[in-house]
């Protein structure tokens, strides 16, 4: 495949390990953050940390969309499909994710509701456009990247008049989501999450381009790499990193430059901001309340916002006090480190969310890299 | 199946613009015409002639191997197939991979009310093609209709027969450390035809389904002489979920090599755009064989002389692992599990 296969060259890789062994070498240690779940699936699924210097540490961040989703918001849309009796669209992954009352959007659609997974939200609508004599509801979710395709719909739906399709509005902003955890007492008091540095977001990046982590440089004194999502993208922001605490330097830096800009995607940018405005505060699994953290739908186009449509009122609910998604989701624990991972929690019955994309910190060490943790036979 | 109805009293199947309606399930002479001039005319044989509620058929030496398998496949056509050549190719090849001579075939079908005949004739022609160039016949059916919205247009169960020849010994368990994995040709191009052809992801790749039988394949590995353990079908759940599936029944461990499992661009392309995993996605075409070390480059050879393996490949081997880890060597440099499919990647994919 011409323009992927250049980025998983395991020759290119074989000296970027090089340099990243020379650099690093030295008493000095270094942890950085990977924010987004597509990194975390690309460390695992490449092996990239077997290829890492025992000094370089990368903690998974919060950045898988599913992962993030707390169970008050599924329990919505599981309400819409089973006691209001519409159609309810949402991607593939969402459909696992555990909810109150042992149910999942996938085991809600067993129940008799009416469920169906889709890949573009374009396919939401066509299903509302489709059955004029039902409700549709997209129930969407997902960070800046899958944010301007939801306002597109919504849009569309205005101007082409469709009056039985809204949408459950949950994206969520990745700044604000980086801000809380440079808030958080772990990093700031306790110290217990040493944290150098961050790879930043690939394709969150390419929608709101590298400036709003500048703040994050110059008033945390964290350095960013922004990079993509193949393993050498990966690899060399890791370089970057390394590079720029040597030399004492905390700056953004763009390591997926083939597709980001420091403005990002203005008419993108344009579209989410006339359609969708800031929610004073939205819960995120993990991590609590976020204030500014999220989005919701502008009044102007409320008669698409199935929140002010059916009326549904959001409950938190609390996760399952075994589970320890909140604490891998800050960085403070790892995946193996909760008691439930493996035992309880897999990803055929996944207790917690992080086990349940493949994008999750859980599900990717499960998958990928857990017979790294018992005495492994050698092939 | 059953029932004669005398020619000439009887208006013929309006196939064309007729459509499947509950009669045609009822038992009586509309189901005793549907039978005759579809299904009965397109299998035509001697033993299906014989028009009893049963097969009477001659024994043959050898063990006895049965296979059944039930086709849900959606959409119905596909490129390079559909649900009828898929239920002979499927069944056929359940039964090969025991290291069986396929012999006869039962076909059992599941009709919603509505379905046009043209359609239901057009997968019945394809299965009595597939049936016939494969040598084994369909010996015996069921029809039922159920109400619409009860069932999907189609669904056809077939179960097979065939007969294992003495000395041979196929199975799962046999594999133990040091043996080789072989793999028939490229992987993923079932999956992602039916994919590119699914309602609300319909995209435009030149994607063919592999669906083929492999009996005859199985055969030439056969008489190779080679000493092969174990050979299975890598369908739904793909080449990672089988190679599971042998670990296990095994207890070894298996080792593959990212780098020479074959795939086609095209097939990697449209994975890595739909965010899929080839070695996940169905195959309907392609076996692993696992043989003794010292035979590989043999059944290798047996392997690329037959049509049907022309790509085949070592993949990788057997080591002794108490996990019963499937592992694989990426291309990138690194070593990852290779895991049991979670959840579902592609409902109704066969």
């Amino acid at each position: 495949m011409k323009y992927i296969d250049e980025f998983r060259d395991g020759e290119l890789a074989k000296n970027i390990v090089a340099n990243i062994l020379r650099e690093a070498a030295g008493d000095k240690s270094y942890s950085f953050m990977e924010f987004c779940g597509g990194h975390t699936h690309a460390i695992s699924r490449y092996g990239i940390a077997d290829l890492l210097p025992a000094n370089v540490r990368m903690i998974h961040g919060p950045g898988c969309p599913v992962c993030v989703l707390p169970i008050g918001r599924i329990d919505q849309a599981i309400r819409l499909a089973l006691e209001q009796n519409v159609i309810v669209c949402t991607y593939a992954d969402t459909l696992r994710v555990p909810a109150s009352d042992n149910l999942s959007l996938m085991r809600a659609k067993a129940r008799g509701g009416d469920v169906r997974m889709i890949y573009s939200p374009q396919d939401a609508l066509k299903i509302a456009r489709d059955n004029p004599g039902r409700e549709v509801v997209f129930f969407a979710i997902g960070f800046e990247t899958t944010t301007p395709p939801t306002a597109l719909i919504i849009k569309q739906a205005a101007d082409e008049g469709i009056p039985n399709f809204s949408v459950l509005c949950n994206h969520v902003l990745t700044p604000a989501a980086i801000t809380h955890i440079l808030q958080s007492p772990e990093v700031r008091q306790y110290g217990t999450v040493p944290l150098d540095g961050f790879i930043g977001p690939a394709h969150v990046s390419v929608v709101i381009g590298s400036q709003p982590y500048e703040h994050f440089a110059h008033e945390y004194r964290k350095p960013v790499v922004i990079a993509g999502f193949e393993p050498l993208d990966v690899l060399q922001a890791i370089l970057m990193l390394i590079r720029q605490i040597n030399a004492g330097r905390a700056e953004v830096e763009n390591e997926f430059t083939r597709a980001v800009t420091r403005e990002g995607n203005l008419k993108a940018q344009a579209m989410v901001s006339e359609v969708l405005e800031l929610r004073r505060s939205f819960e995120w699994r993990g991590l609590g309340e976020v204030p500014y953290s999220a989005l919701k739908i502008r009044p102007a186009y409320a008669q698409f916002d199935a929140e002010a449509r059916y009326g549904i009122g959001y409950k938190p609910v609390a996760d399952n006090k075994a589970c320890e998604c909140g604490a891998i989701l800050r960085g403070v624990k790892k995946p193996q480190d909760c008691k439930v991972f493996g035992t309880v929690c897999t990803p055929e019955n996944p207790l917690g969310s992080c086990m349940v994309s493949s994008e999750g910190a859980c599900a990717a060490h499960y998958s990928y890299g857990r017979y790294k943790d018992i005495e492994v036979v050698s092939a | 199946m059953s029932g004669a109805v005398k020619k000439g009293y009887v208006r013929g199947l309006d196939i064309k613009n007729g459509r499947v309606d509950m009669s045609h399930g009822s038992g009586g002479r509309a189901m005793a015409q549907l039978i005759e001039e579809m299904f009965a005319a397109a299998f035509d044989n001697e033993y299906l002639r014989q028009g009893n509620d049963g097969a009477l058929l001659p024994t043959a030496g050898g063990r006895l191997v049965m296979a059944t398998d039930a086709h849900v496949v959606s959409p119905l056509f596909f490129p390079g197939g559909d649900i009828g050549c898929l239920s002979v190719h499927g069944t056929i090849n359940d039964v090969a991979v025991m290291g069986a001579k396929p012999l006869y075939l039962a076909a059992s079908f599941i009709l919603e009310e509505g379905f046009p005949l043209a359609d239901l004739q057009r997968i019945v022609h394809s299965m009595a093609a597939a049936s016939r160039e494969a040598g084994v016949p369909v010996v015996t059916g069921d029809t039922k209709v159920v109400e619409q919205g009860k069932a999907d247009g189609v669904f056809i169960t077939t179960t097979g027969v065939g007969v294992v020849m003495d000395g041979v010994d196929l199975s799962g368990a046999n594999v133990r450390p040091g043996d080789v994995i072989l793999l028939s040709g490229s992987m993923g191009d079932h999956g992602m035809a039916i994919m590119s052809r699914r309602e609300n992801l319909a995209f435009d790749v030149p994607i063919e389904s592999d669906t083929a039988a492999l009996h005859h394949l199985i055969a030439a590995m056969l008489d190779s002489g080679a000493d092969i353990r174990c050979l299975r079908d890598p369908t739904r759940g793909g080449l990672a979920t089988t190679l599971n599936e042998i670990a296990k029944q095994s207890a070894v461990g298996l080792t593959i090599n990212e780098e020479a499992i074959p795939v086609k661009p095209v097939v990697a392309a449209a994975c890595e755009f739909l965010g899929l995993d080839p070695l996940y996605v169905a195959n309907e075409g392609k076996l692993i064989a696992i043989c003794a070390a010292g035979d590989a480059e043999k059944l290798l050879a047996a392997m690329r002389a037959h049509p049907l393996g022309g790509d085949a490949a070592i993949i990788g081997a057997a080591y002794a692992d108490p996990h019963h880890f499937v592992q694989m060597k990426t291309a990138f440099g690194g070593r990852r599990n290779v895991d049991w499919l979670a959840g579902e990647q592609l409902p109704r994919i066969c």
